[in-house]
């Protein structure tokens, strides 16, 4: 059975989070089991992202706990969240390369910020990152030059810069070609069994996560609506789930915005 | 009524908030200095950044302030037959005020504008999140070394834009107008005080403004909304807002320094 206590890497539990007076998560229970790649999905708009940054530290949870590796992520003091935070590698959805330095420089900066590595070493660790994903020959790029699939994959070498225990990725495969989707998706399965890494990922592409997944979260209006392998979701008889396995464009899941009768709305009159 | 009382309510609420974070994040900035003690370098690349690169517009206005000086000065002394007068107008007209105020207002559009979109746009990027994720702090890395480079650059771009303005003061008075070169100089020296006027203006004045202009470019840049819309309201604001404060400053700094009371 997954995600048995001593097994999680990470674990979510009766997790609530409100911005202004809007519920984005409540109660929330969910748990990542190490050394596998999780996917947590869901609908545009229900608070992935906002997940991934609670889990990271940047957003303190209104109730409930969130640990990774054993560890109370809004209870630790800032310098035990950041020795934490090494130890975590972040794939942002737009990459979050700098700008003004190049593509080495972007790959050689957590070492450089975080060891005291002689220039020669970095150089060797740089190139390396650079190499498992296919991008040595681009280290004299700047970001500007680089398509969108390259950008990701860079951020991604320099998020496995320090050899982390753990990636987070935020959307990988939002507003990628069905090539680098491609890329994208056997990369981070290479990376997460050839450094024994636990990935998480949250995306809303069924296809290429499914694909590469070994446990689901389906969230949806702040809860975990169902989780389960990749099997047992796409044969889940709950409709929502196959509505949103499925991309069926109707289902429990409507297409319409919460809105008064149309016939009211057309007839009332009343200007705007 | 009441709606106007909630709005106004609502509204200074807002900007007492405001305040109070703007105040935080100060605090932030001052706290994280020590740590350009361990990494000068991000420092002189900062200082490269805002001070070198507005070096051209502050070397050309000031050249052009000087000569205006020079001229309107001249036009009105003539009269009295006391052009020998003119370089202490010229030196004291800078030194105390133009110099200071005007170096201000130009760095805030030049360099202000750069440094709020800069870091905007990094927020915008997720390049400020995601150094926060790889453990490392921004206040320190990115914001400390570019607001103290500016409030050493804003003091000195004061004190060339001061000396290039007298040597233009002295082009049009002396060379085009032949007000006399001697007295041009012994008057300036008799009459310009280095505590009262220069310590007042080039370096206090000059320093409480620069501190202004970029506190308050980082701060916009910082609490920008993530858009293009937000960046670029950010950046308005910034030359706004900068701009009123440093003449506002400048009134309360003048009334201060050189006031009757």
């Amino acid at each position: 059975m997954h995600g048995s206590n001593h097994a999680a890497l990470v674990s979510v539990r009766g997790l609530s989070f409100h911005r202004g007076d809007r519920m984005i998560f409540n109660d929330l229970h969910l748990e990542i089991p190490r050394g596998q790649v999780t996917a947590i999905m869901g609908p545009s708009g229900t608070g992935k992202t906002t997940l991934l940054r609670l889990i990271g530290g940047q957003l303190r949870p209104d109730a409930g706990r969130i640990e990774v590796d054993g560890r109370c992520v809004h209870e630790l003091s800032r310098q035990e969240l950041y020795q934490l935070r090494q130890r975590m590698g972040v794939l942002f959805q737009s990459g979050a390369l700098f700008t003004d330095l190049s593509v080495f420089e972007n790959v050689a900066f957590p070492l450089r910020e975080h060891t005291r590595l002689p220039e020669r070493l970095i150089r060797i660790l740089a190139l390396m990152k650079l190499e498992a994903v296919g991008l040595r020959g681009a280290r004299d790029l700047m970001p500007a030059e680089l398509s969108g699939g390259m950008a990701r994959r860079v951020a991604l070498a320099r998020a496995i810069a320090l050899d982390p225990m753990m990636i987070l990725y935020d959307e990988p495969f939002a507003g990628q070609d069905p090539i680098s989707m491609g890329v994208l998706a056997k990369l981070i399965r290479t990376l997460n069994d050839a450094l024994g890494l636990t990935s998480v990922i949250i995306s809303h592409d069924v296809k290429e996560t499914t694909a590469i997944a070994d446990y689901l979260y389906l969230i949806s209006e702040g809860r975990v609506v169902e989780h389960g392998t990749p099997e047992e979701l796409h044969r889940s008889p709950s409709p929502w789930v196959d509505q949103f396995m499925h991309a069926r464009p109707d289902g429990p899941m409507s297409f319409h915005y919460v809105a008064p009768p149309y016939a009211d709305d057309l007839l009332s009159g009343t200007p705007q | 009524m009441t709606a106007l009382l909630t709005g106004l309510g609502r509204w200074l609420l807002d900007w007492l908030t405001r305040m109070g974070r703007a105040n935080l994040f100060l605090l932030g900035l001052l706290s994280a200095l020590s740590f350009l003690f361990k990494r000068p370098g991000l420092l002189v690349k900062q200082l490269y950044a805002v001070g070198v690169l507005s070096l051209p517009i502050i070397l050309v206005s000031g050249l052009f302030v000087g000569m205006v000086l020079g001229l309107q000065g001249y036009a009105n002394l003539v009269d009295f037959g006391a052009t020998s007068s003119l370089g202490t107008v010229v030196a004291l007209s800078l030194i105390r005020e133009l110099g200071p105020v005007l170096t201000a207002l130009l760095y805030a559009g030049r360099a202000g504008s750069a440094l709020t979109a800069e870091i905007g746009l990094m927020k915008a990027t997720e390049q400020l999140a995601s150094l926060q994720m790889m453990a490392v702090d921004p206040f320190p890395r990115v914001l400390a070394p570019r607001f103290l480079a500016g409030c050493l650059a804003v003091p000195l771009l004061t004190a060339i834009f001061t000396a290039v303005g007298i040597l233009g003061g002295y082009f049009v008075a002396v060379i085009q107008l032949g007000v006399d070169g001697g007295a041009f100089w012994a008057q300036m020296q008799a009459k310009v005080l280095l505590f009262e006027d220069i310590i007042n203006g080039v370096l206090i004045k000059s320093f409480v403004f620069g501190l202004l202009v970029n506190w308050v470019a980082l701060f916009e840049g910082y609490e920008a909304l993530p858009t293009s819309e937000g960046v670029s309201l950010a950046t308005t604001r910034t030359v706004v807002v900068s701009s009123l404060a440093v003449l506002g400053w400048d009134f309360l700094l003048t009334a201060l320094m050189f006031g009757a009371w």
